[in-house]
């Protein structure tokens, strides 16, 4: 069988090496406050239902879903509700959040464990919203709401995202070599909702170990298959996922439910198997640690809310004095200005470099070579498209289908003038939606 | 807040390939052939591949100094220019006149139409063809100590007066009179290879450029239809190869869409099939080439890729 992937693409160095071998470790948060900003996932803010002063258990609810779209969020340890104030994310933007003082003690609330046998489809999906879990790649979409599509009966893949296509993260690839048995659990969860659905687990090929111990776990599912992808950026991107291992495509107006798909990361996976089968709310995620600027990079058990310093301290440090954080992946993360901001839901990484290239490069003129065209997986032309954006062009811009634009930055990665395409339709974009929005 | 660290929009990572690099790989893929134009030609040759690019780039340079613009002749394009532009013309042109067309190419054609990227015409075809109008005279002057008389390809000319015929070796090979860089179809297929490994052009532009040129060919040539060996020496003689790996590939003045290459590369077969067949002159490939440039934004006006997943997306299913 030929591996699966998708039309455009990049390769960028894949750096993987720094923590691919070092196992998942607990990372058990210092005393002192916890952060949980309301908006950990795409949507309204949660509402907080503690008030400062309040004692509160972990895994207990201090703020329950703001809307339809929207989800609950649980404090990750135990201790006093300090203030409810508003915080600097990673993303650099600030948000509403409870903080809690830890008092070290982690007095959990009582878990009611369940067997999926034993629950209606209704009941598992209600078990995954009260435990507040959303996609955790990224976006942070509540994950109950995408097992609930409007059309139910024509779901026909479940796609387990293990392409983990960024540079650098390994948390999904240690997910999967360590909690192969609860992942593939977790995947049961998600099919035993739809009635003829079948499991996909889609991992690119740098990641043999993880292929090779998911199929020898999948080889009695006769409803599940491990795809092999090509290593490739952004394989693992939605669309380009969906197309990799279904043939099936989607564009921007469009769900993947639409095309009968629906996608999970590899950590929202084990968080469904943890909200439904072991009654656990979402409270803690895997964090990669890594870049040439720590001195031990690895894998942590991370309990949410955690300050991101700790997570440099608990890989030994920075290594001299590094010019670059950030959160997320090199392709797509977000450069932190500071590192004083919590870990969320949707946090996979601290990447940290020696050397900030991008602030060295100096952008040349554009020689029209097309590689901007051929990395892109939307198959557009992001040089006209920042043509149009320099431009202010918005009737250009949205008829060279600048909106289909997925920002996974390859554009500006292969461009040999190094301009700063991604950067310039990221922008017109944001222009564009901000106009639609006022008419 | 103890200190702010440098922030910026993602991608934070970039790749190794630069402008610079990929000019560099352009100059070493025209090296075999220059080289090989040196041994045909001899110093003459030398002296005149040498002029050109120094003629070019100091050019550049003067040019964005007073115009107080960043001199940016380290990116290697003014070399390329100056590097084609010699291996244009015949190793016996005055060298005053090179000069000249190198002015012309880099002054003129690049740097007033916003200097790299802006052009919107190959500038070393445009100073060939600028010297070829002006000059004809010691333009087509291709005798040398080791050749007299006309190249190959006039001696192919449909209506030419009957000739001692190159033999097909010796033209693959390159040992026949000509522009200095064009003669040796050998050591510019290494180079084109060269550039295909490396990625630096698409296959696109070329195969389609010979491929529709050939069909023409061996299908329509006046009184040698269906001759596979006129076809082989037509392929062979000429700028055509040089042409079409080196100069249509051009990424400033071919278009930047994928189809819009194929269409690009099947309009030059065409032209230079007209030009050669039926026109003044032997050769068709340069006026072949700067005219399809200027057919560039139309075609890419009408061969926009269709972005992913748009339309109908559910007969793309399985």
């Amino acid at each position: 069988m030929g591996k699966c992937t998708f039309k455009g693409g990049v390769h960028p160095f894949d750096g993987k090496e720094y923590s691919k071998d070092k196992p998942i470790k607990e990372l058990f948060p210092d005393e002192g406050e916890m952060v949980f900003p309301l908006s950990q996932h795409i949507g309204a803010p949660a509402v907080p239902v503690v008030a400062k002063g309040d004692y509160v258990l972990a895994g207990q609810l201090i703020a329950e879903a703001g809307g339809f779209i929207s989800a609950n969020i649980h404090s990750s340890v135990s201790g006093t509700v300090k203030a409810i104030e508003p915080r600097t994310l990673a993303t650099g933007g600030k948000c509403n959040s409870i903080i809690i003082e830890n008092d070290g003690e982690y007095k959990e609330v009582e878990y009611v464990s369940k067997k999926l046998e034993e629950l209606s489809r209704d009941e598992i999906r209600e078990r995954i919203k009260a435990a507040g879990v959303v996609g955790m790649g990224g976006a942070g979409f509540p994950t109950n709401v995408k097992l609930t599509p409007k059309n139910p009966e024509q779901i026909d893949y479940i796609i387990v995202n293990g392409a983990e296509c960024e540079p650098y993260l390994t948390s999904d690839y240690r997910r999967m070599l360590e909690e192969s048995d609860k992942l593939v659990m977790g995947l049961k969860v998600a099919l035993a909702l739809f009635d003829h659905a079948k499991g996909i687990i889609g991992i690119e090929d740098n990641k043999p170990e993880a292929i090779e111990e998911m199929r020898r776990k999948v080889a009695d599912e006769p409803n599940i298959e491990v795809k092999e992808l090509k290593t490739k950026y952004p394989q693992g991107g939605e669309r380009c996922l969906i197309y990799a291992t279904t043939g099936r495509s989607i564009n921007s107006s469009m769900l993947p439910a639409d095309a009968g798909c629906i996608v999970h990361n590899v950590d929202t996976i084990f968080s469904i198997y943890m909200a439904v089968i072991e009654g656990k709310s979402l409270t803690k995620r895997i964090i990669t640690v890594t870049g040439d600027g720590v001195k031990n990079p690895g894998n942590f058990y991370v309990w949410l809310g955690t300050n991101y310093r700790q997570l440099l301290e608990a890989a030994g440090g920075a290594v001299g004095e590094p010019q670059k954080y950030i959160s997320g992946g090199p392709m797509m993360g977000f450069s932190m200005y500071s590192l004083d901001v919590p870990v969320v839901k949707g946090s996979s990484s601290l990447l940290v470099f020696q050397d900030d290239i991008v602030s060295k490069i100096e952008s040349s003129a554009c020689i029209r070579c097309g590689r901007c065209g051929e990395g892109c997986p939307s198959n557009l032309l992001p040089a006209k498209l920042a043509g149009f954006a320099a431009k202010n062009d918005e009737a250009g811009f949205v008829k060279f289908d600048g909106m289909e634009c997925v920002m996974c930055g390859s554009c500006s990665f292969v461009c040999p003038a190094k301009r700063p395409l991604t950067q310039q339709i990221k922008a017109m974009r944001s222009i564009v939606l901000a106009n639609r929005r006022k008419k | 807040m103890s200190e702010l660290f440098n922030v910026s929009s993602n991608p934070h990572v970039r790749s190794k390939v630069t402008t610079q690099a990929i000019m560099r790989d352009v100059l070493i893929a025209l090296a075999p052939a220059c080289i090989f134009g040196i041994y045909n030609f001899g110093m003459d040759a030398c002296i005149r591949l040498l002029i050109g690019v120094v003629t070019c780039v100091a050019t550049e340079a003067i040019y964005q100094y007073f115009m107080h613009q960043k001199i940016t002749i380290m990116d290697f394009s003014a070399a390329v220019t100056g590097l084609l532009i010699a291996m244009n013309i015949p190793s016996t042109l005055n060298v005053g006149y090179e000069i000249i067309g190198c002015i012309f190419a880099i002054l003129i054609v690049k740097q007033l139409f916003g200097g790299l990227g802006q052009n919107f015409m190959n500038p070393a075809l445009a100073a060939r063809c600028f010297l070829l109008i002006a000059f004809t005279g010691p333009m087509t002057n291709f005798v040398t100590d080791a050749y007299s008389g006309a190249t190959p390809l006039a001696v192919l000319k449909p209506g030419a007066e009957p000739a001692q015929a190159t033999s097909l070796l010796d033209l693959f090979i390159g040992n026949h009179a000509g522009v200095i860089g064009e003669t040796s179809i050998i050591c510019l297929l290494i180079g084109a290879v060269y550039l295909l490994v490396k990625k630096i052009i698409s296959w696109r532009i070329p195969v389609c450029y010979i491929a529709t040129f050939a069909v023409l060919i061996f299908l329509l040539a006046p009184g040698h239809q269906f001759e596979a060996e006129y076809l082989l020496k037509e392929l062979c003689a000429g700028g055509l190869v040089l042409g079409a790996f080196f100069m249509a590939t051009d990424y400033v003045t071919s278009p930047i869409t994928p189809m819009g290459k194929i269409v690009f590369g099947v309009i030059l077969g065409i032209l230079t099939f007209i030009f050669r067949m039926y026109g003044g002159s032997a050769e068709g490939v340069s006026y072949a080439i700067i005219f399809s440039n200027l057919l560039v934004p139309l075609i890419e006006r009408v061969t926009v890729p269709k972005s992913f997943g748009k339309k109908k997306p559910e007969k793309e299913a399985k």
